[in-house]
């Protein structure tokens, strides 16, 4: 391997960090000169994750320590394929989402959007990466602080209001991640993930059943910032009263608690973990299956199309987590291709919503028939697009996610439900997405006037980027092959924790039997 | 014996405490319970490193036993985390409550009946 890839790894941590900072101490009045700061460094972590997932794709688990100090005591960065690839889905949206940002002025409305917007990429790159359960809280806490910031930005009224809630409720799932990492450490005596699933499987059965409380306690911290049924009561709120840049970063937010139901199912909860093995994956099924009924029940109850944005996102949640809980090498392939599919359908789906609550003037996104507005062919085309990816109807990637979801979690015993909830919630989506779309563009479209629009700011722009994000469905589709190919290897890797185990702790150090 | 339990039981009356208060309507209560639950955490990451009285926690050519060190430290993170996290809520409860006008969680006027 070359030799500059661990640096690379550290270096999308670094770079977010250091530019976030900066951009607040010497930049904090010359919007032009953050604004650029921020692109080049999305750019650069766009450049940095591909080759970083160049890397990764051939296999190879890096593990970097940080200061030199060796795992398990001191605290380690750990590339893989998951890893790698959830790094590019983050800086490819959040290209798309800073480009967006300038184009439209949404980063005039408030104060410091630009650095918040850097260390919210810090804490993503940094929870994706992580190797250290403790180290995973304090990223998470930095997205979370960074999001909390993101979110209120532009403030309001209901704004605020959705913000104490979303601060509220994300602290005490902080409460309780340290709850769940503070009894690992007591039981394992270890918070390396690597060190920790040797320990976890050489447990001795009185600490079992301590195990499995932790266990399920994480499993609760995380489906909470997944949106998982009976914890999302956040995410319609939340999403629907922030800006549409910010919805449509947090796309990816609900997919880090994925990312770490899906890290710590595997490789600590895995199936080396003796009677303990796979038993988050029972508690979170029937969950995720209620949570993709209620997200798309939710689209009729919608009165805005932000509304539907939001629950459309909580409902693809609940497929990915469907296909993610049966824990089969088969149904996690096509579950991370879905993951990949709905992070970008859900942003690009906020960002067009946005585009037309900008244009309809009085109206905003309420589903009300008024005249027409100005591009509102184009708006619609791209409205169109979108509900057809974020439902999952051909021939948008969103289809051959689902497809092979079905296809993938054909074995598991739960597979009639999860069948029967998929293709009843398509069917619903479809419909709450048509009747949004007549009654915005149809119907609309024979009143008579138009509705004037004051200075609007990147009309073709905001367009472009939301545009491109559909591309990248589109592209998804097309190259469906090579990227089914890397998740499906991502799924063996993950169901074969011993190599990133190996990596952490040295080939001697990790046997397990 | 004495000491597991008085840690124990005081965990668990601050987090019972917690609990109830997050659950209130309003911001204040809700802030303090916050409060409550970051120091039963506290202390209940503390009590993770196993209790032991009169140790040294880090190298000591005299020492026959140490106290683990590293549940120190993680303190040490939640604290700060926790602290700055509340000065962050009690900021934002009081520019929701000048901007909103009540200080519910759920955003109700005083007086208006809770669906």
């Amino acid at each position: 391997m070359s030799a500059h890839v661990p640096h690379l790894i550290v270096a999308a941590l670094i770079l977010p960090a250091v530019l976030g900072s900066l951009t607040l101490l010497l930049l904090r009045h010359r919007l032009d000169a953050s604004r650029l700061v921020s692109l080049g460094s999305c750019l650069a972590l766009v450049g940095i994750a591909a080759s970083l997932t160049m890397h990764a794709s051939s296999g190879a688990v890096e593990s970097y320590a940080l200061g030199n100090w060796r795992a398990p005591f001191g605290i380690v960065l750990v590339l893989d394929r998951l890893s790698a690839m959830m790094l590019l889905l983050t800086s490819v949206l959040a290209l798309a989402v800073i480009s967006y940002a300038v184009v439209t002025g949404a980063d005039r409305k408030g104060w410091h959007f630009h650095p918040l917007f850097q260390f919210q990429l810090l804490g993503l790159n940094g929870a994706f990466l992580t190797g250290d359960l403790f180290n995973l809280f304090v990223f998470f806490e930095v997205l979370l602080i960074a999001s909390y910031g993101l979110l209120l930005h532009g403030q309001g009224a209901a704004r605020l209001k959705a913000g104490v809630q979303y601060v509220v409720i994300n602290l005490v799932g902080s409460t309780l991640f340290l709850m769940g990492v503070g009894l690992l450490y007591g039981v394992t005596g270890t918070l390396n993930m690597a060190d920790m699933a040797v320990r976890v499987s050489e447990a001795s059965p009185g600490d079992q059943g301590l195990i499995a409380a932790a266990a399920l306690v994480l499993t609760v911290v995380f489906a909470l910032k997944a949106a998982l049924v009976p914890l999302h009561f956040w995410l319609p709120g939340a999403y629907a009263a922030t800006t549409a840049t910010v919805a449509a970063l947090f796309a990816i937010m609900t997919k880090v608690g994925a990312y770490a139901l899906i890290r710590t199912g595997t490789l600590i909860f895995g199936e080396d973990a003796g009677t303990l093995a796979w038993l988050t994956g029972d508690w979170m099924l029937p969950a995720a299956i209620v949570t993709t009924a209620i997200g798309f029940i939710g689209l009729f109850a919608a009165r805005t199309l932000r509304d539907m944005a939001a629950w459309s996102v909580g409902g693809s949640m609940g497929v990915l987590l469907s296909a993610v809980s049966v824990f089969r090498v088969e149904a996690m392939g096509p579950a991370l291709y879905y993951a990949v599919h709905s992070t970008l359908a859900g942003a690009a789906l906020f960002l067009v919503v946005d585009m037309i609550a900008k244009r309809r003037g009085a109206h905003g996104d309420a589903l009300t028939v008024a005249p027409r507005f100005c591009q509102s062919e184009l708006l619609s085309g791209l409205f169109f697009l979108s509900a057809i990816g974020i439902v999952g109807l051909p021939p948008l990637s969103g289809f051959i996610g689902k497809l092979l979801i079905l296809d993938g979690v054909r074995a598991a015993p739960e597979a009639a439900w999860i069948w029967a909830t998929i293709l009843i919630t398509t069917l619903i989506g479809v419909l709450a997405f048509a009747r949004a779309g007549s009654r915005i563009f149809w119907k609309s479209a024979s009143v008579e006037g138009t509705i004037p629009v004051r200075a609007l700011r990147g009309r073709w722009g905001g367009a472009g980027v939301a545009g491109g994000l559909l591309a990248l469905l589109a592209a998804l589709t097309v190259l469906g092959g090579p990227v089914t190919a890397y998740t499906g290897a991502t799924a063996a890797q993950l169901f074969d924790p011993q190599q990133y185990i190996d990596a952490v702790l040295g080939p001697t150090a990790g046997g397990r039997r | 014996m004495t000491m597991e339990l008085l840690v124990a039981s005081a965990i668990a009356v601050l987090t019972a405490a917690g609990v109830y208060l997050v659950l209130r309507g309003r911001t204040f209560p809700v802030v303090l319970g916050l409060a409550f639950l970051s120091y039963a955490i506290n202390l209940f990451l503390f009590a993770m490193g196993r209790l032991v009285i009169d140790q040294p926690p880090i190298y000591d050519k005299a020492a026959e036993a140490y106290t683990d060190p590293l549940p120190q430290a993680l303190v040490l993170t939640a604290i700060v985390i926790a602290f700055g996290m509340t000065a962050f809520v009690v900021i934002l409860a009081l520019r929701t409550y000048l901007e909103t006008g009540t200080d519910q969680v759920d955003g109700h006027k005083d007086g208006e009946a809770q669906p």
